[in-house]
């Protein structure tokens, strides 16, 4: 455990925030311009894993294990978001034979 | 006597209660027996507090505390002194007369419980009036009366011509009643106190002696005055209210209600004496109302409205008396005339009775024979209220045109003048209704009858009192210190009596002026003879041309037009403009105006709403790092 740390913080904190960044921005972008719900919903799930990512880097530097102890929250909360979003999208497809976000565009005035 | 003070006006209470309730379910004969009964008690106990009044002098009742703000306390008291004993006395006593004869008049009608149980209410409100020991609970009662009027004009409220006289007689004593109550604040602010028993010993004291606050004080009590009793210019509410029944306008429209306003000015004399100016104000509305109402008495064709602006005409010449500082011969003529015109009302209503309710005295005429009771008793109220001796509207008359003697020479000439006209209408009524060939249809003479004798009683229990209810009121020049109402009312004028210098002409002045005055109304009566009985003239129809004076005077010389001119229509035209233009284009513009505005830019927004999920979460992420540049950079 000791060691592990160690190496963790042998490679320097800027480099973990800009790979999550990275990881963060390629999500967004994702969310943005696919159509796919599924494929959508795996760019929600990467913005949610970089963010773990972060926290678990600053617990590490800062000795403090509240930032992990996160990390696990948001899993949890990931893996109901997928029970639950994976569930819709089976009902959209289910009704209307595809999946594909622009379809679902009758909800306005 | 004390204890049982409150029983007087609390029994015609309890017969308003129980007659209200069981107006449908109980027999006539019980509504009837009781009203009339609890009225008889109380005129039984008024009589006992008029007893101990003459033995030991005034005496408060204490009921209880009404309500008290810092150092102001009101407490629902009674006061009984010689002034309220005697109110006492005519409201209970005349009040059971025509309990009474309400009886037998209103036998026939669908609303016999609701009218017993309204007259009731009355007598109560009119007893609260009387006997409050502050101006407080006068109020209330001043209030309650103009309400009992209000539903007894509207009686028959069916007809809408009915129900507009009670709205006018309530609105028009509204704008009085407001010039009353504003009287009273200043009263309580500048005394401290709304205690008659607080007010009045202090009036008379030099530290309150200014006069300005009492002018503006007893100006605006006045009034009050004038919309309850009907003076110039809020009189036209008490012909209308003859729309009510017959009782109704003899009881409250004659004798009672509209005699408040006179007892609330004798009641409050020293603030009225310490003002000179107010005085002489009321002398002149009373006087100009007199001759203004007997004027248009002159024409009146219809028996119970020639009444009430007779009523009109004498309730001037009781300001005139108050005006010129005569308390005593004002409140001697209220006395007076409660006994003859309540009398000539009930005689009216029985003459009405008797003709199948005709009212038109042109459809009269001999009479005589067939109602000889109704006959005599009316002739008795006539001469009394001409001012023929020895009836009792001589004497009272006579007292207040003495004093406006030696007030005014002018003021009492037409005051004698106003007597002669009086004289003439009365007796023009008289002849019309009562000599002469009938003039009605046939069905109506074959139903002629005299009234029952519950109708009767009243009227000569009334024409008694006409008669001798002046002697006790004789004038010193012809029967020194005998004046036995004067010795009784002399501690309410004590104060009063002080500050205005009693200026008695000689004897033999006062007798001339009293052999003018009853020349006067003898001449009218022979006039009066010669027009309507040696000619038989009869007044022509209505559509028919009048002389040009005679046509102002039967039209009331256009008083109601003229405010419907002057008030009621700029009233109208206000409201229509603020309807028009500041409700439907200022009010309702505003309000419409945010709901179109809030449509139109709804309009516009909601193709914002696209319906693509793409869409909104780019508008999602463009937000959330609009609001991270902005908490980034913020400072």
């Amino acid at each position: 455990m000791e060691t592990l740390t160690h190496n963790i913080q042998a490679i320097p904190l800027n480099h973990y925030i800009l790979l999550s960044s990275i990881i963060f921005s390629i999500g967004v972008i994702g969310v943005l311009i696919r159509r796919n719900a599924i494929v959508i919903f795996m760019s929600v799930e990467l913005m949610l894993n970089s963010v773990n990512l972060l926290l678990a880097a600053f617990s590490v530097y800062r000795g403090d294990a509240t930032g992990q102890v996160f990390v696990f929250f948001i899993m949890a909360l990931a893996a109901a978001e997928v029970a639950v979003g994976l569930a819709i999208i089976v009902m959209i497809y289910r009704n209307t034979n595809s999946i594909d976000i622009n379809v679902l565009n009758r909800l306005k005035w | 006597m004390d204890k049982y003070i409150w029983l007087i006006p609390i029994l015609p209470l309890a017969g308003f209660i129980i007659n209200g309730i069981g107006r449908n379910a109980l027999p006539k004969a019980f509504i009837g027996f009781l009203a009339s009964f609890l009225v008889l008690v109380s005129f039984g106990l008024s009589i006992g507090a008029f007893l101990q009044v003459q033995h030991t002098g005034q005496f408060p009742a204490h009921l209880f505390n009404w309500f008290s703000v810092l150092e102001f306390k009101v407490s629902f008291d009674f006061l009984i002194d010689q002034l309220s004993s005697i109110m006492l006395l005519i409201i209970t006593g005349v009040g059971f007369l025509i309990h009474l004869y309400s009886i037998g008049y209103m036998k026939d009608d669908a609303g016999f419980g609701k009218f017993f149980a309204y007259l009731n209410l009355f007598i109560f409100f009119m007893l609260l009036l009387v006997m409050g020991s502050n101006y407080l609970v006068m109020f209330i009662g001043w209030e309650g009366v103009g309400l009992c009027s209000y539903l007894l004009i509207g009686f028959w409220y069916s007809n809408p011509a009915y129900a507009d006289a009670a709205k006018k007689a309530f609105i028009m004593n509204r704008i009085g009643d407001l010039g009353f109550i504003i009287g009273i604040f200043i009263l309580i602010v500048f005394f401290g106190s709304a205690n008659f028993a607080d007010i009045f010993p202090k009036a008379a004291t030099p530290q309150y002696a200014t006069t300005t606050p009492y002018v503006v004080i007893t100006l605006l009590l006045f009034v009050g005055a004038v919309g309850k009793s009907a003076q110039l210019p809020l009189f036209t509410w008490l012909p209308d209210a003859m729309a009510g029944p017959t009782p109704v306008s003899a009881l409250i429209h004659a004798a009672t209600m509209v005699t408040a306003g006179i007892y609330m000015i004798a009641r409050s004399n020293i603030l009225f004496t310490l003002a000179p100016v107010t005085l002489h104000v009321i002398a002149i509305v009373g006087l100009t109302t007199a001759v203004v109402a007997a004027l248009i008495a002159l024409s009146q064709t219809d028996i119970k409205k020639v009444l009430a602006y007779s009523t009109v005409s004498q309730l001037g010449y009781m300001f005139l008396g108050l005006g010129v500082g005569a308390y005593t011969g004002a409140f001697f003529h209220v006395l007076t005339h409660a006994f003859f015109k309540a009398l000539l009302f009930l005689g009216a209503g029985s003459v009405i009775h008797g003709m199948s309710g005709e009212q038109d005295m042109r459809k009269m005429g001999g009479l005589r024979s067939k109602l000889p009771i109704t006959f005599i008793t009316m002739l008795i109220g006539t001469l009394a209220i001409s001012g023929i001796p020895p009836f009792a509207g001589f004497f009272s008359k006579d007292e207040i045109l003495a004093h406006t003697f030696t007030y005014s020479k002018s003021m009492y000439a037409i005051g004698v003048i106003t007597a002669m006209f009086t004289s003439f209408y009365m007796f023009r009524m008289l002849y019309l209704t009562f000599w002469g060939k009938f003039r009605g249809t046939h069905e109506q003479e074959h139903h002629l009858h005299e009234s029952p004798a519950s109708m009767t009683i009243p009227l000569i229990v009334l024409a008694i009192l006409s008669i001798v209810g002046g002697f006790i009121g004789i004038p010193d020049s012809l029967w020194s210190g005998h004046h036995i109402l004067g010795k009784f009312l002399s501690p309410v004028f004590t104060n009063s009596a002080a500050i205005l210098k009693e200026v008695s002409s000689s004897q033999s002045t006062e007798i001339t002026l009293m052999a003018i005055s009853v020349g006067g109304a003898l001449i009218a009566l022979v006039y009066a003879y010669l027009r309507y009985v040696k000619n038989a003239h009869v007044p022509v129809a209505d559509e028919e041309e009048r002389p040009a004076l005679a046509s102002l005077s039967y039209h009331k010389f256009y008083i109601d037009e003229l405010y419907d001119t002057i008030i009621r229509k700029p009233l109208d035209f206000l409201s229509d403009f603020f309807y028009r233009v500041i409700d439907k284009l200022g009010i309702d513009g505003i309000v419409n105006g945010i709901g179109k505005g809030t449509m139109e830019s709804s309009k516009g927004l909601r193709l914002l709403q696209t319906g693509n999920v793409g869409y909104y979460i780019f508008m999602m992420v463009v937000g959330i790092i609009s609001i991270l540049f902005y908490i980034v950079f913020k400072k």
